[in-house]
Order: structure tokens, then sequence, then C-alpha cells
């Protein structure tokens, strides 16, 4: 068994999380009242799974400079773990969101078209629109170095196109997201000091425990691709 | 031969192609006149909100139809042929160039006979043609290089659409925001004008993107 310090911080960072965004004092809104502790697992996904899709776009770089396939693999794993983050963000935010957003008086499938209109829940879904066709690529190329190529060219392109947007629709449509005037949560004074002490351990903590799922993931892949890889060095 | 000397006669190439085969083009015409004449059978009566949506929609799925078959006809043999004879960035600035032209006259196509269908609820309807034209430009830009990436896959056609959407997305509602300029909505001073800008830079770093990664599409 291979483990790292950093798993270890992730499981301590993790634990600190669970039980201090549970228990630690929070400010108390009217609006959100105790349901503002999902902040400690709603943003880290998001947080986790852009970092994650940055780490995809370095490898998928690095393949192309080098055409080494384990740069395609590792490329292709954090992608498909950061769609899974950002799924799970979805679903926090949504439970989130029929607390806070929703109307009592309509079901979550009535007030679904008004809430979707939130331009960070666009942004979000671009980004997971983006993997997905990035998956639907790779599996409609059948030659593995063109696979790669290919794929690797789209992540690089949609990525970079993706970052502009996010910046951009927020600043066109009106929003009640918090973080109103651009990105969420970047900003300091957004959250409160008591809430920054669990905030930024939990971002870690979730984005280790995302970077640990994908070197599993990538370390399968390796074995199962061995003869190919082997050949190629 | 210098890059210039490449790029021009790649280009003049792509416009002899299209002006002897013109069935495609005929083709594409027809698209367009089908798509708008279900589009006014089944809407009847557009407010200009809808028409406006409805008018880049048709737009996007135009864009999609002409910049589709740029690099589907590339029979691997020819691209053999170009691949010992010009450079990458040559190539795919032609295509982007061709493209460009080539939905610009899409655009002016559609213009006409949507305004002819559906009527014309703009206030200053120059403006909307320049609007319109600066959109056909960034969507011919992005989807010349999805079909480039596209042309590498199976089933190209509809792979393009769903690589191509999700990266739209944002042009597309600068796009119809700032067409709203058309129909008489008040803007704060300046905002039609960094709209624009910001359209021009985001078709700028397309041009960057595809210049950078088309050297590793094209080697096979």
């Amino acid at each position: 068994m291979r483990i790292a310090w950093w798993k270890i911080a992730s499981i301590i960072l993790l634990c600190y999380a669970v039980v201090g965004g549970l228990l630690l004092p929070v400010p108390a809104l009217s609006q959100l009242g105790e349901t503002i502790r999902n902040l400690y697992f709603h943003v880290c996904m998001w947080f986790a799974m852009m970092i994650l899709f940055t780490i995809s776009i370095i490898h998928s770089i690095k393949y192309l400079n080098r055409s080494d396939l384990r740069h395609d693999i590792k490329a292709k794993s954090y992608a498909a773990v950061g769609t899974y983050m950002g799924l799970l963000g979805y679903s926090t935010g949504a439970i989130w969101a029929s607390f806070t957003w929703a109307d009592p008086n309509n079901p979550a499938y009535a007030s679904f078209g008004s809430i979707m209109r939130e331009p960070k829940l666009i942004g979000a879904a671009m980004a997971l629109l983006i993997y997905g066709a990035y998956f639907i690529l790779r599996n409609s190329i059948k030659d593995m170095d063109q696979r790669a190529r290919v794929s690797a060219v789209y992540n690089v392109f949609a990525y970079t196109m993706l970052f502009p947007s996010i910046w951009i629709i927020p600043r066109l449509l009106p929003s009640l997201h918090p973080g109103q005037e651009g990105n969420p949560a970047l900003n300091f004074n957004d959250i409160d000091a008591r809430m920054r002490m669990v905030f930024y351990p939990a971002v870690l903590g979730w984005t280790l425990l995302g970077a640990w799922i994908t070197t599993l993931k990538i370390r399968i892949e390796l074995i199962q691709e061995k003869k190919i890889l082997s050949n190629e060095k | 031969m210098h890059p210039y000397k490449q790029f021009s006669a790649l280009l003049k190439k792509e416009i002899l192609l299209e002006l002897r085969q013109k069935h495609a083009l005929y083709g594409m015409m027809l698209y367009i006149a089908s798509t708008i004449f279900v589009l006014y059978l089944t809407l009847g009566d557009a407010e200009a909100e809808t028409w406006n949506a409805l008018f880049w929609i048709t737009q996007l799925f135009i864009c999609i139809n002409a910049v589709a078959k740029s690099f589907l006809q590339e029979a691997k043999g020819r691209m053999l042929y170009h691949f010992s004879i010009t450079t990458p960035s040559a190539f795919i600035l032609s295509k982007i160039v061709y493209n460009v032209l080539l939905m610009g006259i899409m655009n002016v196509i559609n213009l006409i006979l949507y305004t002819a269908f559906l009527g014309d609820p703009t206030t200053s309807f120059l403006a909307f043609v320049g609007i319109s034209l600066l959109g056909s430009i960034g969507l011919s830009l992005v989807f010349t290089m999805l079909a480039a990436i596209a042309s590498k896959a199976m089933q190209q056609a509809s792979l393009m659409a769903i690589l191509g959407f999700p990266i739209i997305i944002p042009q597309l509602m600068l796009l119809v925001r700032l067409s709203k300029t058309a129909f008489s909505e008040i803007f704060r001073d300046g905002a039609p004008l960094q709209v624009i800008f910001l359209l021009l830079a985001l078709d700028l770093s397309v041009i960057l993107l595809a210049v950078i990664l088309y050297p590793f599409l094209w080697k096979d």
C-alpha cells in the first residue's frame, strides 16, 4: 500500500471539515439558517472540479509536447474525476437551492426552469457539457495515438474557451447566487472569518481526495495498458 | 513558397472548388430556405424576442452545416498532399478565411429570407445586419476549429454539434444581448461597444488557438 503524507492530510482535513463543519459556530443568517454549512461541501466540489480540470489540461499540453500515452491516461482520469466532482457539486447545490431559492408552493420540477438560468449554473453546465463531449470524442476515435492527440487538442481548446465565458456570463445576467460581482468564494470578504477556518481546509481536503481517487484510477489504467506502454519505450 | 502565397493559393483553391461543385452551395441555400419556411409555418406571428432568438438558432445551424463540409470533403490522399506542400498555419488560416466568407454570404441570404418570411421587428435594421455579420464571423471561426477536430472522429456531423454547443453558448448569449440594441432597447453608455470588443477579443483568441493547436491535428 502506498500511503503518502498528502493522503493522510486529506483524511485529517476531511474529518476536520465534516466534524468542524457541522459543529463549529456559523453566522446566523435568516435566509440560510443552518444550511450555510453546505458551503463546506458544495463550494468545495466546484473548487475541486476546477482544480482537477486544470491538472487534466496540463497533462493534455504535456501529451502534445511529448506524445507520451501516460499523459493522455492522466488527462483522461483527471477529467473523469473532475466531472464526477462537478456532478456532486450540482447535487449538493440542488439540495441547497431547494431549501433557499425554490418557491415552497411550487414543486422542485416547476421551478427548475427559473433556477437553471443562474449564471453560475450555466457556467457549471458548460463545463460539464464540455467534458461530456470530451468523453464522447474519445470514444469515437479508434486509433489510440490519434485519440490521445485529438482529445488533447479539444481539451486545450475547450478549456481556454471556457474561462472567458465563466468570466463573461455572470456579468451579463442577474443572479440570486452569492458573489454577484463575478466569481463567488474567491473574494476574501465574502466569507465570515469563522467559516474560513473550516472552508479552506475543506477545499484542500476535497481536492486532495479527488486527486487520490484519480491516482488510483491512473494506476489501474496503467496496469491495463501495460503492454502498449512497454512497447512504446 | 512564402507562407502568404501558400495561404492565398489555398484560399483560391477553396473558392474554385466551391464554384465548381455548385450543388453544395445550392444545397446550403435550400437548407436555409426550408428551415425558414418551416419556422414561418410553425411560428406564425413572432414577437421581437422570439424573432431574435430564432434568428440566432438558425444562424447556428446554418454555420454547423456550412462549415462541417470544409474538412469532411478533404479526402485522405489530398490531406497528405497538402501536408507535403504547405504549412499547417497557412492551411488552417485559409480554411478560416474561406469559412468566414462563406458564412458571410449565407448570413446575408438568411437575413433576406428571414425578414421576408417572418417580418422585420427591428428599429434599426442596419445595426442588426452589422451585428449578424459580426456573429457569423465568430460562429464560423469556432466551428472551423471544431470541424478540424471532428473530422478525425466517426459520426462527424453530430459530433460537431456536441463539441460546439457548450463552447458557443457565451458568444451566442453576447450576440443575442447585443442585437437587442437593434430593437431600440436602451443600453448603458458604452455597453454595446464593450460587448463588441469582447466578441472581437474572443474571435482573436480562437484564431490564435487554431494556429497553435492545428499543427497537432495535422500530422497523422
